[in-house]
């Protein structure tokens, strides 16, 4: 039993067609899995949360009451993909698993919303917000070596605390960008196999091995988004990132979670700037 | 790619003489069993090698599904009954000869003969593309053969179509669902009856099965209520030869005609979709006017609405247009106008 199902075209050619359909159980039983082990070891294995230093009480007496996360504009692209994600996931699978109805235009339509938010993404946060504060950084990785020296029960100071975001948040944008991007340029290829409204169907686009490919690589970004997608779930409604999750939807997020878990030097959000420092002028959250 | 063998693969054989025995046998194999009804789509899958279930169900020592039945509202018929009986069944000559009409054109008479009615309607797609082995949409891959510009499928479907381009074979099918039928599937959780418009599936819903069996179900009576009996019926098939060929197009119709008007009428097509269509829009259409031409014209043109023509296939739009005009407005008036 592989991962891809194969098929001999007409040319007598082995082709691949597509991914095997029980990988859709083995993502969801792989994403569930992650959920239960994670749960039990924050429930009864994890030891607090420690950081380096302490946020200076100048600093801390600066961030205002509510500290600005995310920009509208950032909260719609995040709400509209996540309804896009659900929508292509579900018309995807769920014929997979029994359920039958008309999918294929929900699909390609979900796809495209989806490919037009990602757009809408890459100039937005490229122009206009902080690119580079979704990669990783050195300070990131110097962390990581702490915190898995620590876990090991190796003496290692404690990490600092986070910028905007977080490592794991950083490792999961790189996974949904890579799986995203796989199955968006898959996908706009795909479509040219089905009647949609935007180029007439030419299914000799490419060879038949070419086109397996594309359908299996789909597949395989596509049942890997069902465990990212579960776990990003499972995150958000955990009650110590509820406030992170609460920001993606009123924007802001309270004081004390900022204080408590953020560097104001490494994110300096909702910091007012004294006059001393940046010559009257405030500072662009 | 089929090739054509002397001997079929092999699989074990059950030949139950009771329909619950079979239940019991297609939920013990589930999709590894194949039902054999007259077996004239059987063979064909089994001799080519292309199908290769495990085991083999033959209904044909069922006498339970055989034969034709009235009931307190029309008649049963046995999902094993043969078509020939059907043809020569006096009731259903009199009452509800549009089905006598359309089971007489099925093939030829040693199919009819072999060939029965619950065969007939659950039979698979016979687009060569897919009845050949090769890994089409249908066949659970990813690519239509007959949908590509260079793909022979003037056979193929005009309305409906979802990736995968092949029409439904049967003939009977469009005739009972003029006259309103029931199909009685035995399930695992009991009998379920649906209508034979809804026993059909396009390949929008599933495009690897053309009704909606699955795989533990077993179709084991058709019933006609007597609402249509000697109604006006109309079938016409039209196809490449005169016998012992499929359908291009065929329409059926059941119409009541009271003070000059139509006053009730259920129309249905086949050979254009993968699924026997009931046209109801054609129905609301004509329902309280003249069956006259020109009433036919109206619905033939509205009958054709969507159609997308293929390649080689664009005639089945005017064969469409003209089969359903004759079926409200009568043969004799076949000339189209525009």
């Amino acid at each position: 039993m592989g991962i891809v199902d194969w098929a001999t075209s007409p040319w007598g050619r082995h082709v691949p067609i597509h991914i095997a359909w029980f990988l859709i159980w083995v993502a969801a039983i792989a994403g569930l899995f992650f959920m239960i082990v994670h749960a039990i070891y924050v429930r009864y294995f994890a030891e607090p949360e420690q950081f380096a230093g302490a946020v200076s009480i100048e600093l801390a007496a600066r961030v205002p009451e509510r500290v600005p996360r995310h920009s509208l504009a950032a909260r719609a692209f995040h709400w509209l993909m996540a309804a896009s994600m659900f929508t292509l996931l579900f018309t995807a699978f769920l014929p997979r698993v029994g359920v039958r109805f008309d999918w294929v235009a929900y699909h390609w339509i979900a796809g495209t919303v989806l490919t037009i938010s990602v757009v809408f993404h890459i100039i937005h946060a490229s122009f206009w917000l902080d690119f580079w504060s979704i990669w990783p950084d050195k300070a990131d990785l110097e962390d990581a070596l702490r915190r898995v020296q620590r876990f090991m029960g190796r003496p290692a100071p404690p990490p600092r605390r986070f910028a905007k975001y977080p490592l794991e948040n950083k490792m999961y944008h790189g996974a949904i960008t890579v799986t995203g991007l796989a199955v968006i340029l898959t996908g706009a290829f795909m479509m040219f196999r089905v009647r949609t409204i935007f180029f007439p169907r030419n299914p000799y686009l490419f060879s038949d091995m070419t086109w397996g490919l594309m359908y299996v690589l789909h597949g395989l970004a596509g049942v890997g988004l069902i465990a990212l997608i579960m776990v990003h779930v499972y995150f958000a409604v955990r009650p110590e990132k509820l406030d992170i999750t609460k920001s993606m939807i009123f924007g802001s997020m309270k004081r004390e979670f900022y204080l408590e878990h953020y560097d104001p030097q490494r994110w300096p959000a909702g910091v007012a700037a004294s006059s001393t420092e940046s010559g009257g002028k405030g500072t662009e959250i | 790619m089929a090739v054509i063998h002397d001997v079929m693969p092999a699989f074990d054989l059950y030949q139950p003489s009771s329909a619950g025995a079979a239940q019991k046998l297609l939920q013990q194999y589930g999709p590894d069993a194949w039902v054999m009804a007259g077996g004239l789509d059987s063979f064909d899958w089994l001799k080519d090698r292309i199908k290769r279930p495990k085991v083999l169900v033959d209904l044909s020592g069922i006498e339970e599904l055989k034969g034709i039945r009235t009931t307190g509202d029309g008649i049963e018929i046995g999902a094993m009954t043969t078509l020939t009986e059907v043809v020569s069944n006096p009731i259903v000559r009199e009452k509800y000869g549009l089905l006598a009409q359309a089971a007489e054109l099925v093939a030829s008479p040693q199919i009819r003969n072999q060939g029965t009615l619950g065969g007939n309607v659950s039979q698979d797609a016979r687009c060569w593309y897919y009845r050949a082995g090769w890994p089409c949409y249908r066949a659970g891959g990813n690519i239509c053969y007959a949908d590509t510009p260079t793909g022979r499928n003037r056979e193929h479907a005009i309305l409906n179509a979802e990736r995968c381009v092949a029409v439904h074979p049967s003939d009977s099918a469009p005739a009972l669902i003029a006259l309103d039928a029931k199909f009685v599937i035995s399930t695992r959780d009991g009998e379920r009856v649906v209508d034979a418009e809804d026993y059909f599936v396009g390949p929008d819903i599933d495009i690897t099965r053309l009704n909606i069996l699955r795989p533990d179900d077993l179709l084991t009576a058709i019933r006609i209520p007597s609402t249509w009996a000697g109604a006006k019926f109309y079938f016409e098939k039209i196809r490449d030869r005169n016998v012992w060929d499929f359908a291009l197009l065929n329409v059926a119709s059941a119409m009541v005609v009271s003070g000059g008007t139509i006053e009730r009428i259920r129309l249905a097509v086949n050979g254009a979709a993968a699924r026997p269509l009931r046209l109801k829009a054609v129905e609301a259409a004509v329902r309280g006017q003249t069956p006259s031409p020109a009433t036919g014209e109206m619905a033939g043109k509205l009958a054709v609405k969507g159609a997308i023509p293929l390649q080689f296939n664009a005639y089945k739009i005017p064969l469409m247009r003209n089969l359903v005009k004759r079926a409200i407005g009568g043969v004799e008036e076949a000339k189209w106008e525009s």
